[in-house]
């Protein structure tokens, strides 16, 4: 009689519960989780009792009171009887402004002089070399105090402002240039803009479709500028060329008409775009050198002409290198910006900064300038993963 | 040294010198190659095997001598590089396929930017070649979801595509596994017997006493001896020559 | 017919002069195509336009000692003012007498990290090493000890504020960071959860938040009465925020071992811990030796910003010493001074950085 494998009988014990890794996990789970939670009950009641003890509100109502304070420079209209709702709505919006223009300009500077680095000119490569060395290696505020301190003592005073060109007035004052004023032909001529966009793109799909049917090539490219370029002129040109400027005039000590620009504006802005550049170029550089230089090879031994190389192989692949570093570049231009408090520009965190010294509520205040940093890094980090997975070179 | 009397070269080059810095690496080089003829060019690492045969499509400059193809000189005259580029397709060590593009993509490529073909065409001549290295069926992968020899098939197929005179390999086995080796040469024989001009830099004598008309063997930046297979395996006239094939065909 | 050439090898020619030498190098790189001799020659009147000025006025016309700002003033430098501040950009305001405890400080902190780069020496040593030199600096610092004076933590300033707030922040940052990386690749949701939290909202906003919020809040975090000082408040910041970027530094490190390592441990019948502390921790921290030292240059640049919480490292000592009436208006000469010590300490570091990338890559035969 054979007989029966032991195995049969046995059922699977289930260990006790100290020694099952699933059990164990939920266990070390709940105490660091109540852990976290002691530890933030603490500081949360120590902050209140002391908030208490201070005779600080809490909450978020002084964003209704009137501020009292007064603003350098705004993008819209803000005045000393507007609420600190307000004054945080105008920081934010000039925080923007100065990150928006700074991201421009530093990727125009930081490309050129990354494309430069890799040039088969030693001169040109060595300059841009000394340029991203020593750019990187210095603190950025001591580089924004620097620039700060230039324009606001070595610039002349009003009267003797630089004339780099006519109408463009540089002065410890800030920087004064002339504005187009406001006229109808430039209506018609943000119309002929888009119909110039809109132009290009279909000439872009046509230039397409008759390359695959018969082959011949259309220089789609310069079509397409010469149409976003040239629609909007002869709209101007047609119009008589409306051109009258609002000069800024001196009057006493200071300008008047014009458009202005403060010191500590140009500043941050020269600051930032300068000091990005220079890890921008760095980026730039890693991007093109990371496409092997066989693709370059095989592309010249199939007869593509450099141009054609560069578009078709080699910037899309470096591209894909460059965006996901480039961008994170962008986000720390924009933190960067906060460093507008040391110099007296009204950003974001400037004005918070006045706002809790006024208000005495910190704990409101930072909060505020923290959300609004994470939302936009939590975004832009959201866009980068979809362009990552949408680019992503297919393997096995 | 035609391969037939009477015939004019299809490559030639007469006394080409070429300098690294103050390197050596080629040396009086003189060779010629006819229409159809199959050259195999084997020697020593750092012989200036791989220099010389990417002189030919000006991938590297030569600074002294004279290098003609189908008839072009090549100078630094953009234009005859070109001209020569369109009839001379190459086959690189390290497949250099475009990862960003599809295989299709890859062969139809030049096709369509440099002999400015209409897609419909490119496409059509594209896939006869994929038949032709037998891997029809990958056309729409990429070459990184590709094996080692697939993607040299890829590469050989994307060359031809252009429909050049001379065909150019430089050690195209040398980076694939043994597996795969043999199905890249069963590829290159069958180019060879329909009649396609071959220079081919490998370290596979197998191949070469099957295919070559001409055996080439360079050593430090010269050409040490050049012959037909059977007396050149056979009966090797140099010292040189003879340690190398020693060391070679050992096993 | 086999044909063959010469039996000895051809003797090596010289290259045409044209293109080797001296003159050959000039064509290769500075003249090799109508555009690069356009740039060369722009380089070259940029050169001639902007560095005679600078050596004029750094140099020929510099005035290296005077009384006052107003002897100082002419068309150079006025180096004295520099001679004059030396002592107070650099140390500040700690006790004149006692300068020679901070200088200590910062040789020690010179060779420490000129010791870290020597690979011969990296393990238990070093480590040893470190903790005997950081002693010795607190020792020195604050005395009260061995027969040295009491100097309060407001009187640290300049470099060795600087070197402090850098050097400890990052040292302490980096076992939290450890911690923080294996917690976001743990398997339990709610540990990964809170990890990641912490380093997404740490890394999204700037720093000035960070030390504002320790500058500020912590001293409302803690129980009534209990006190906190400045020094340790942005010491405390500068930890908490070097701690989310080593974090991701060190997850990159983790995320490079292959699968196979803790396969083998596991096999071998290692725990969790003894795996992670033995077998994969020591490989990813190697790997991940040039991020890490690129996060210290950042970590030493930011330093920067605890002037705007009222603390005065090196750059906060160098504003101030711009404020002295006697002396006024000599900024350049102060940033241009100040730019070349931070200069001196990051340049080295990153140059150290890039030469042991390429050992490493070296080392795996890219």
């Amino acid at each position: 009689m054979a007989t029966e494998p032991a195995s049969a009988t046995l059922r699977p014990t289930r260990p006790p519960f100290w020694r099952n890794p699933a059990a164990r996990g939920i266990i070390y789970q709940v105490l660091f989780v109540a852990v976290v939670v002691a530890v933030g009950i603490f500081l949360v009641h120590n902050t209140l009792v002391n908030l208490h003890r201070q005779n600080i509100a809490t909450g978020f109502g002084f964003l209704d009171r009137e501020a009292g304070f007064g603003i350098g420079e705004s993008l819209v209209p803000y005045s000393p009887a507007d609420t600190y709702g307000r004054a945080f709505f105008v920081g934010l919006l000039n925080t923007l402004y100065v990150a928006a223009l700074g991201i421009v300009l530093a990727t125009v500077l930081g490309t050129l002089i990354g494309i430069a680095r890799l040039s088969s000119n030693w001169l040109v490569s060595k300059l841009s070399q000394a340029y991203v060395e020593t750019f990187r290696n210095i603190p950025l505020l001591l580089q924004l105090f620097f620039w700060w301190a230039m324009l606001r003592e070595s610039a002349p005073a009003p009267r003797q402002a630089w004339q780099p060109m006519g109408g463009v007035f540089i002065s410890n004052r800030g920087v004064n240039f002339p504005v187009p004023q406001a006229d109808p032909t430039y209506h018609w001529m943000l119309l002929a803009l888009i119909v110039g966009v809109l132009g290009a793109i279909a000439v872009r799909g046509w230039a397409q479709r008759r390359q695959a049917l018969t082959g011949a090539p259309f220089p789609a490219v310069w079509a397409g500028a010469a149409l976003v370029v040239g629609l909007p002129l002869v709209v101007f040109l047609a119009a008589g060329a409306p051109l009258s400027l609002d000069w800024p005039e001196l009057k006493g000590f200071n300008f008047s008409g014009g458009h202005s620009v403060s010191p500590e504006f140009v500043a941050l802005l020269i600051g930032l775009t300068v000091y990005t550049a220079a890890f921008i170029a760095e980026i730039v550089r890693a991007g093109i050198l990371a496409v092997s230089w066989g693709q370059n090879e095989a592309a010249q031994a199939l007869g593509l002409r450099p141009v054609q190389t560069m578009r078709l192989i080699v910037l899309p692949q470096a591209l894909r290198v460059i965006i996901p570093p480039m961008t994170s570049q962008y986000l720390n231009l924009t933190k960067n910006s906060s460093l507008a408090v040391a110099i007296g520009y009204p950003d974001l965190v400037s004005i918070a900064n006045t706002t809790l010294n006024q208000t005495g509520q910190a704990v409101e205040g930072i909060a505020m300038i923290m959300v609004v940093y994470l939302v936009i890094s939590l975004t832009i980090s959201l866009l980068m993963n979809f362009y990552n997975r949408a680019v992503a070179l297919v393997e096995r | 040294m035609t391969i037939s009397d009477g015939q004019v070269p299809i490559i030639e080059l007469r006394g080409v010198d070429k300098w690294y810095g103050e390197f050596h690496v080629l040396r009086n080089i003189n060779l010629d190659v006819g229409k159809g003829e199959r050259v195999v060019v084997c020697g020593p690492s750092g012989s200036g095997k791989s220099t010389m045969i990417r002189c030919i499509n000006r991938l590297e400059e030569h600074q002294r001598g004279q290098i003609i193809v189908a008839g072009i000189e090549l100078t630094s005259d953009v234009k005859n590089i070109e001209a020569i580029r369109r009839e001379v397709g190459m086959v690189f060590q390290q497949f250099n396929l475009f990862p960003h593009l599809t295989v299709l993509e890859n062969l139809t490529l030049a096709p369509i930017w440099v002999r400015k073909l209409p897609r419909k065409e490119a496409e059509e001549t594209a896939r006869l070649y994929l038949e032709r290295v037998r891997i029809p069926e990958q056309a729409e992968k990429y070459p990184g979801q590709l094996s080692g020899g697939q993607q040299q098939r890829v590469a050989i197929a994307r060359s031809l595509c252009m429909k050049p005179e001379i065909m150019l390999f430089d050690e195209p086995t040398s980076a694939l596994d043994p597996e795969m080796i043999k199905e890249v040469l069963d590829v290159m024989i069958e180019l060879a017997e329909d009649g396609m001009t071959m220079v081919c830099v490998t370290h596979e004598m197998g191949f070469a006493r099957t295919v070559a008309d001409t055996m080439v063997f360079m050593d430090r930046g010269e050409i040490v001896e050049h012959g037909p297979p059977k007396e050149f395996f056979a009966n090797p006239k140099s010292d040189r020559t003879r340690l190398f094939l020693s060391q070679i065909l050992a096993h | 017919m086999t044909e063959a050439t010469h039996e000895l090898p051809l003797p090596a020619a010289r290259p045409p002069a044209a293109s080797a030498g001296p003159l050959g190098w000039l064509r290769a790189n500075l003249f090799n195509s109508p555009l690069n001799t356009i740039l060369t020659l722009a380089a070259v009147y940029l050169f001639v336009v902007t560095i005679p000025p600078i050596i004029r006025w750094a140099f020929v016309n510099a005035i290296w000692s005077a009384d006052s700002g107003r002897a100082c003033r002419g068309d150079g430098a006025c180096w004295a003012f520099i001679a004059e501040k030396l002592r107070f950009i650099l140390f500040g305001r700690y006790p004149y007498q006692e300068h020679w405890r901070p200088l200590f400080v910062v040789v020690t902190f010179v060779a420490l990290i000129l010791a870290s780069c020597d690979r011969r020496l990296w393990g238990r040593r070093l480590a040893l090493l470190w903790m005997g030199g950081l002693a010795a600096v607190g020792v020195l610092m604050w005395g009260g000890i061995l027969g040295l004076t009491y100097v309060e933590t407001e009187l640290w300033n300049g470099l060795p504020l600087t070197l402090i707030l850098a050097i400890v922040g990052m040292a302490l940052a980096f076992p939290l960071a450890i911690l923080l990386a294996l917690g976001r690749r743990s398997q339990l949701p709610a540990i990964r959860a809170i990890c990641v939290a912490y380093i997404e909202l740490v890394r999204g906003v700037p720093l000035i938040t960070v030390l504002f919020m320790a500058s500020v809040m912590l001293p409302l975090f803690l129980p009534t009465g209990v006190t906190i000082d400045k020094l340790l408040r942005a010491q405390v910041a500068f930890i908490l925020f070097s701690a989310a970027y080593l974090a991701e530094v060190i997850r990159g490190g983790l995320q490079a071992i292959p699968k196979g390592q803790h396969e083998a441990a596991d096999a071998l019948g290692l725990s969790y811990w003894q795996r992670t502390r033995l077998i994969v921790l020591p490989q990813a921290l190697a790997m991940v030796i040039p991020p890490l030292v690129n996060t210290f240059i950042g970590t030493f640049k930011d330093t920067s910003l605890v002037i705007i919480i009222g603390l005065f490292d090196l750059l906060g000592t160098t504003n101030a010493a711009l404020t002295d009436a006697n002396w006024r208006g000599f900024y350049l000469e102060a940033y241009v001074f100040t730019a070349a010590i931070y200069f001196c300490f990051c340049f080295f570091m990153s140059r150290y950085s890039q030469m042991l990338e390429r050992e490493f890559n070296k080392g795996r035969g890219r």
